[in-house]
């Protein structure tokens, strides 16, 4: 009872206590809810993120074995392509090398040696220095020609000129007027004039041309005058009947005149033209050893069966497996001793 | 009685004569043409061609070839008066001074034209020509021979038709002979046949002509060496075989020494020979080149002047168009500068013309015949043919033409330095093109470019973008660090100032 009584006396305590208690369980409670979803959610949380770090994890490990293996494939492809695309490019250099060298070679030999064109070049030159030269001679050479037939006809002007003047020499009593008495010697022309002989008239070239045997009618003058007519016919003439007889008369040559140059030909043609008539056989005759025969083989030759055996096959058998050695039989005879000494002590004739 | 009868003929006959000397001294002298003409002279001597007398029918023809060799209206009227059948007819009866007369006659009348030439040839004039050719006397072979070359000389229908008389073979026969005349008009009348066609050429040649040519080279007869060169080169022009055939008459070196002939249609002839041979193939030209061909014809253009020296200027050319190794052979004989001595010397516009061209196929090989051209300093000389104001149209496109070959090549820029400070624009983009090309590689020229100002003149060319001319520019520009190429930009002082205006000092 006294427990009930105490614990009526308690009762206020114990009923503000639990209220107490209640109020603060009621306060606390939001917060230990909060406290116990934290709680919760931590730990789901790191469940579900250790179950996605283990499933990321394994897709990683999957993906990085796939990738893994298509990056070999791609690397071995272009491994492939980079080796291929090296040699390419090593082969594409070293053909490249090659037409160089070549190319520089060919060009070098056959199109364009520097050294033989310049050599050319030079050679050139040369020649066009010994051509110019020549030219150059030549020329000199012409230039003096023609400069010695100018001087030439030159003197030879003067000289015709002097020959005209010849009558101005001067005399043994008078000085011509080139000779001048107040001057210490003459002048050139004076000597000219002596040293020449004067002038003489020119021949009247002839009128008629020189005879000339090989024209017929030279000159082709005709007559200025007609000719005059004559006054009365000449001389006794023959009958105009003779005349005319004797011009018309007929031809007769002589025998070798009236044969024909060529008669001895005609002759024969006719000859060979009547043979011809009473030939039978067009042929020409041809002398035996002119003549060619068609080969005829030989019929040995031409048959299928091959030539008889003949004179190369020996008839009497071999029997090889008899032989007691297998060497052919050869005759061995001691040499006479005598005939060996033959020519060394004997003479001949003398055993 | 009859005296008196005759008396009356003899007067007649020496008053005939009279006449027709009198006619033909008259004739000689072309004041005295048109009085005779007017007087109806032709009239009058068509009957005395028919005379008795073979003096006056000699006379009366020498008269009328006279008149006829004066003019074509008096040919003409030789031809409709009827007198070609005549003298034709009587070319084959009279004798050899008559056959001269009339073989002249016919030469003055052919000589005009063709178609008058055309009616002597319908006269049947050339069989007659002919049978005189094969004459005795050489003077009638003569006057045969010049009136068959002049015939021929028309045109290639004609010249066939001398042909086809069979002239030819008589021709070459009379090379043949003795006198130097006959020699010459033969020559001369076998150079108007070959003149006209190859198939002409290859008749001549057939008859065996080339041999007997080739052994007159070194007469000394001046006149005859023209006709013979003139014929060798008539022949040669045609094609290849006939110039090969040419050559194998072994022409060569002796033609050469007659490019110092003292004549100058001499020179001329062998010139234009050589030039004819040389133009065919490279064989040939090769062939002229290792004579020494090329020097002497180098020598030959520095000597002669105006015509004359065309056949050589155009025969360098030939041959430098060739190859370049020829070329070569051309610049190394010093033809360059005879070339350009030609080019700035001669005043005639054809001749220039042929020089710029010859020049341009010399320096249209490599860099280094550029340069050779370029060298002696005929750039400007080109320029200034191509400029001038009264250069005819042909001079302007070859000079034009050299101009462009020879600035693609060449690389050699002190030459081309003048050219961009007066170098029309088409011109000047093939020079700023070779600077383009050559400036990126060489720091030297580089350096010379913009102390000689050729940067500043460079900026100053207004090309349009998109242009070659502007690209070159552009590229050339791209050579220079930014601040040389403001610096000679036009214009660039006023940037400066205008800088210096807005400039605000920190104070």
């Amino acid at each position: 009872m006294a427990a009930l009584v105490r614990l009526t006396e308690q009762m206020d305590d114990i009923i503000n206590n639990i209220y107490d208690r209640k109020n603060q369980a009621e306060e606390e409670r939001l917060l230990e809810y909060k406290s116990a979803v934290r709680v919760q959610a931590w730990f789901r949380a790191s469940r579900v993120r250790s179950y996605l770090k283990h499933a990321n994890e394994s897709a990683t490990k999957v993906q990085r074995a796939w990738r893994g293996f298509l990056g070999r494939r791609y690397f071995r492809v272009l491994l492939k392509n980079t080796l291929f695309i090296m040699k390419l490019n090593h082969y594409n250099k070293m053909s490249c090398k090659i037409q160089k060298i070549w190319r520089g070679y060919y060009v070098r030999k056959y199109i364009f040696n520097y050294y033989s064109r310049r050599r050319y070049l030079e050679a050139l030159q040369v020649k066009n220095e010994t051509i110019r030269a020549e030219l150059a001679e030549f020329a000199e050479q012409q230039d003096a020609a023609r400069k010695r037939e100018e001087e030439k006809n030159e003197k030879k002007r003067q000289e015709y000129k002097a020959r005209k003047m010849h009558h101005l020499v001067s005399t043994e009593v008078m000085p011509g007027i080139y000779n001048s008495p107040f001057l210490p010697y003459p002048s050139e022309v004076e000597y000219l004039l002596r040293s020449v002989k004067p002038l003489i008239r020119k021949k009247t070239p002839d009128k008629e041309p020189k005879f000339d045997p090989v024209c017929a009618s030279y000159n082709p003058k005709p007559p200025t005058v007609l000719p005059p007519i004559p006054q009365k016919p000449q001389g006794p003439f023959r009958e105009p009947a003779d005349v005319q007889k004797q011009r018309y008369k007929p031809f007769q040559p002589s025998l070798r005149v009236a044969t024909d140059f060529l008669s001895l030909e005609k002759a024969r043609q006719q000859l060979k033209d009547a043979e011809w008539i009473t030939r039978i056989n067009d042929n020409i005759l041809q002398p035996f050893t002119h003549r060619s025969v068609p080969y005829e083989p030989l019929l040995h030759t031409t048959s299928k069966f091959g030539h008889l055996p003949y004179g190369t096959k020996f008839f009497r058998h071999e029997y090889i497996d008899r032989h007691v050695v297998p060497q052919n039989f050869k005759t061995l005879v001691p040499p006479i001793p005598i005939f060996d000494k033959l020519n060394d002590t004997y003479s001949q004739g003398q055993v | 009685m009859s005296r008196q009868v005759l008396q009356v003929f003899e007067q007649y006959q020496k008053s005939r004569t009279q006449f027709v000397q009198t006619v033909a001294e008259l004739a000689s002298r072309p004041q005295n043409i048109e009085t005779l003409q007017n007087a109806g002279v032709m009239s009058l001597l068509r009957p005395l061609l028919l005379d008795i007398v073979p003096a006056i029918q000699q006379t009366a023809a020498l008269a009328l070839g006279r008149l006829a060799n004066y003019n074509d209206d008096l040919a003409e009227a030789v031809v409709k008066g009827d007198i070609l059948p005549q003298l034709v007819y009587s070319l084959a009866e009279q004798n050899r001074f008559y056959k001269k007369a009339a073989a002249f006659v016919l030469r003055a009348v052919a000589k005009h034209s063709p178609q008058l030439a055309q009616s002597v040839v319908d006269c049947g004039a050339l069989d007659a020509l002919v049978i005189c050719l094969e004459e005795f006397d050489p003077g009638v072979k003569e006057s045969a021979a010049w009136a068959l070359g002049y015939i021929a000389r028309h045109n290639a229908e004609l010249a066939q038709a001398v042909v086809d008389a069979g002239a030819v073979p008589l021709l070459v026969l009379c090379i043949q002979e003795p006198e130097m005349s006959l020699k010459r008009i033969a020559a001369s009348a076998l150079s108007d046949i070959c003149k006209h066609s190859p198939e002409l050429a290859q008749t001549v040649v057939d008859a065996g002509a080339i041999a007997h040519l080739a052994q007159m080279i070194l007469n000394q007869d001046a006149k005859l060496k023209r006709q013979v060169f003139s014929a060798l080169s008539q022949i040669a022009k045609h094609s290849v075989d006939l110039a090969e055939m040419v050559v194998e008459a072994e022409i060569f070196p002796a033609v050469l020494t007659c490019l110092k002939d003292p004549d100058e249609y001499v020179k001329k002839n062998v010139a234009t020979l050589i030039r004819e041979i040389a133009k065919h193939t490279p064989e040939l030209a090769q062939l002229i080149v290792n004579a020494g061909g090329v020097a002497a014809v180098v020598d030959y253009v520095g000597e002669s002047r105006c015509n004359v020296r065309l056949p050589g200027i155009m025969m360098l050319g030939y041959v430098a168009a060739h190859s370049e190794n020829l070329a070569m052979a051309v610049i190394v004989s010093k033809g360059v500068v005879q070339l350009a001595i030609a080019l700035s010397e001669e005043q005639e516009d054809h001749i220039q013309a042929a020089a710029a061209w010859a020049l341009g196929q010399i320096g249209r090989h490599t860099p280094e015949h550029a340069k050779a051209v370029a060298v002696a300093n005929v750039l400007p000389k080109l320029l200034q043919c191509y400029l001038r104001a009264d250069a005819s149209e042909d001079l302007q496109t070859k000079s034009k033409k050299a101009l462009k070959n020879i600035l693609q090549k060449c690389v050699h820029l002190p030459a081309l330095e003048p050219l961009l400070h007066d170098a029309p624009p088409n011109i000047l983009k093939h020079v700023v093109g070779q600077f383009s090309k050559v400036l990126p590689h060489d720091s030297k020229a580089r350096r010379l470019f913009v102390t000689s100002g050729g940067l500043k003149k460079i900026q100053e060319i207004k090309a349009e973008p998109g242009s070659a001319l502007g690209e070159y520019i552009n590229t050339i520009n791209n050579c220079y660090p930014e601040e040389i190429v403001k610096y000679y930009s036009p214009g660039y002082s006023d940037a400066l100032l205008e800088r210096v205006e807005q400039f605000n000092p920190k104070v």
